[in-house]
């Protein structure tokens, strides 16, 4: 018991501070921060988009993705999203993950959407008809300046549009035009005065908080500066944020979306740690029922494992996703093998007729071997799906998994070969070791 | 002691049984792809007042998503496969529902794009690839000082390959009886069984490794055999162990989960089988087959 003391102070102490660090569950008592959970079990938004590269020279298609995020990312931060996730995947892909969010459609199309609004003039002609609505069919609207045609719209607005209220409470959404847009705006307005100019958002009508188009009539000749009436005051101010965070320079399509809402992951977390206790339970009463007193040194292993897992997945820290639960639950069944693989060992070796002290030592000895090859191999197929899980848009959960088995292999190691062996080798030498019978269910002569 | 490795041909045979039929089953019915592999969108909702399953097929048969599969997956929650939609249509679907049956939560909604399901099926049918090769150059590495270390790696292999192939077979039959689809959760689940199969394989191999080092039986087969049954106590309850904990997960975490932990349990189940009467097995076969060709060799 003396010579082991320093070990078992080591493993005491280590588990007094996993349980700090782990419990209580929200903080921790010396680590203030709760286990992360991904978005499947606190709820949110998870979105890929792809960007339309075609038109982007292959060497500058890097730097446009950089733009891309940043642009996102300004769009993202005035939604108050807590802790949003945005990277870059792969050669044209923007992953965003808002996680403990629900956000509207039109919030959500808002983030991915290329922020252009293009000005429409009225139209007779089918063939020169881009868009339609309610009040009939419209062409962009455009102006020659030495020759060159251009299309009025947004990317001529100097970022620095706001919202305002006029002397009625009218929504106002101020904008101003940059040297060349001034030049379009003159040209266009001055063609239109008495008509009507639509206004469109991206290919679709921009609507007015009556539900219909915006689409005010011209009523002078507009140069520097310019308002858009009519817009909900959300809307409005949605829509001058994204101006003023730039225009997206290509077009993004959402090619993945997950949305769960907060409520379910609530669900799945509150029945995955049920499953987690249960699954513990049964196999600490299955390890003591079938090993006896080593048994109960694999079920005290066990807890500690459980203890020190969930430390190293605040400390690391380990995004926990469902799938990574169940990497956790597989990892507790598989990290009792260690001790199966010694106990079995230990039996054949007590049954050669070895003292119980020597069945210990080179029950250990001789289990390394497997273990070791075992959880190698187990290891390989760990890196092999976080690496999946890198590669696939979705692959959060794939990588939760690898992680959490992973993370479980390396820590049931340490577990069976440090704090089982220790509780085992305190015994060598009490009375305990010299009854054979708590070690081995098997009766009879071959302990003789 | 059990002369398992004598019944090695009645072994094999179950073995060679069990991958026809999985091909069989897998040739005629089929797996089906969920959205994770062949694109579509999965909505799940909650309804105050939940109605009967035939109820809401009907009423999604008039909104016009006459191919939409529905999954009951808990008291009131609803899982509805359908194509890709947008999240307009998505809106004027929740509205029909609404009206049809009251008040509808959303509670999740998961929509993938072809071009992603394409790269999805790629990049997992390369994982397993890449898994099989990790694993055959390891413990090819590990088995060097034995006289064939080639012969553990790939039969080692060969095991992970017979256990995905029933673990498809049966997903298959799955499939065709209740419409189980594979996702994501299915191909961790696979990973998952690759990982646990090597691993209760290895530790048998590292048996006979031991035991024919120190040449505790007359000929290979003996090794193999008495290594079995060395190992066998140890292989049903670490797989007793670890069917606990999935069976636990199982059941309390539901349908989310649901691939994911039933591959482990036939995974688990054929995975100790395979270790423990199929990979010792077609180690001996494999050494009785080179020494008969070695004779044969030098009889010429």
């Amino acid at each position: 018991m003396k010579k082991h003391l320093p070990k078992l102070l080591t493993i005491l102490a280590l588990f007094i501070l996993s349980a700090l660090i782990v419990l209580p569950a929200d903080k921790g008592v010396l680590l203030e921060r709760p286990i992360e959970l991904g978005l499947d079990l606190q709820g949110g938004i998870h979105l890929v988009y792809e960007a339309a590269l075609s038109e982007v020279a292959a060497e500058d298609r890097a730097a446009t993705m950089e733009g891309i995020m940043g642009v996102i990312n300004n769009r993202v931060n005035p939604l108050g999203v807590s802790e949003p996730n945005i990277f870059v995947q792969g050669d044209n892909r923007i992953v965003v993950e808002l996680p403990g969010t629900e956000l509207s459609d039109a919030q959500k199309q808002r983030i991915g959407s290329t922020a252009l609004l293009q000005f429409g003039e009225l139209t007779d002609n089918e063939d020169e008809a881009v868009w339609e609505n309610v009040l009939g069919m419209w062409k962009p609207a455009t102006a020659e300046i030495d020759g060159q045609v251009y299309a009025l719209n947004s990317s001529y607005f100097k970022e620095n549009t706001f919202v305002t209220t006029d002397q009625f409470g009218r929504i106002q959404l101020n904008f101003e035009w940059t040297d060349e847009g001034s030049k379009i705006s003159e040209i266009v307005t001055g063609r239109l005065v008495g008509k009507r100019l639509g206004i469109f958002e991206g290919d679709t009508a921009l609507l007015g908080d009556d539900g219909q188009p915006v689409a005010p009539t011209v009523n002078t000749v507009i140069t520097n500066s310019g308002i858009i009436t009519g817009l909900s005051t959300t809307e409005a101010q949605l829509l001058s944020k994204q101006l003023n965070a730039g225009r997206l320079p290509v077009s993004l399509e959402v090619i993945y979306e997950n949305t769960i809402s907060p409520v379910l992951g609530a669900d799945f977390v509150d029945l995955s740690v049920l499953a987690g206790i249960i699954g513990i339970l049964l196999v600490i009463g299955f390890m003591i029922a079938f090993y006896r007193l080593p048994g109960v040194a694999a079920a005290l292993a066990l807890i500690f494992y459980v203890a020190l897992v969930m430390a190293l997945y605040k400390l690391i820290p380990v995004t926990l996703t469902l799938a990574g639960i169940g990497g956790f639950i597989l990892s507790i069944g598989m990290a009792v093998d260690a001790n199966v693989l010694i106990f079995e060992r230990m039996k054949e070796e007590l049954r050669s007729g070895r003292t119980v002290g020597a069945a210990i030592e080179s029950g250990f000895s001789r289990a390394w071997s497997a273990i070791w090859d075992a959880n190698v191999t187990t290891l390989i197929v760990c890196v092999v799906l976080y690496w999946v899980g890198s590669s696939v848009a979705a692959g959060a959960p794939v990588q939760g998994f690898a992680l959490t088995l992973g993370l479980g292999v390396l820590v049931s190691m340490f577990t069976a070969m440090f704090v089982t062996r220790t509780f085992l080798r305190t015994l060598i030498g009490s009375s305990f070791a010299r009854n054979t019978r708590l070690f081995t269910t098997e009766t009879g002569d071959s302990n003789a | 002691m059990p002369n398992i490795i004598g019944k090695r041909r009645l072994f094999i045979s179950i073995s060679g049984g069990l991958i026809a039929l999985s091909l069989i089953f897998l040739a005629v019915f089929g797996l089906r792809s969920g959205i994770d592999f062949s694109a579509g969108s999965m909505l799940t909702v909650a309804f105050d007042n939940p109605p009967q399953l035939s109820e809401l097929n009907q009423e999604l048969n008039s909104l016009g998503y006459s191919s939409a599969i529905v999954q009951e997956t808990g008291s009131e929650d609803f899982m509805i496969r359908l194509p890709a939609i947008t999240d307009a249509e998505k809106n004027s679907l929740e509205d029909g529902l609404t009206t049809a049956f009251g008040g509808v939560t959303e509670r999740s909604f998961e929509s993938v794009d072809p071009v992603i399901a394409a790269q999805t099926s790629r990049i997992a049918g390369i994982a397993v690839a890449a898994a099989a090769v990790g694993i055959l150059l390891y413990l090819t590495y590990a088995f060097r000082r034995m006289p064939k270390p080639l012969h553990y790696g790939a039969v080692a292999v060969a095991a992970v390959l017979h256990d995905v192939l029933v673990v498809l077979g049966i997903f298959a039959l799955l499939a065709a009886v209740f419409g189980w689809e594979i996702n994501l959760m299915f191909i961790i689940g696979i990973l998952a069984v690759i990982g646990y199969s090597v691993n209760n394989t290895v530790v048998v191999f590292d048996r006979i490794r031991e035991n024919k080092l120190r040449a505790t039986a007359p000929d290979f087969e003996g090794v193999v055999n008495r290594s079995v049954t060395e190992t066998l106590v140890r292989s049903v309850n670490t797989s007793l162990t670890t069917i606990i904990v999935v069976l636990a997960l199982m059941l309390f975490v539901g349908a989310t989960i649901q691939n994911l932990a039933v591959v482990m349990l036939i995974g688990i189940l054929v995975g100790t089988y395979s270790s423990v009467f199929v990979a010792p097995a077609a180690l001996v076969i494999w050494d009785h087959f080179d020494r008969k060709r070695l004779r044969a060799v030098a009889t010429v």
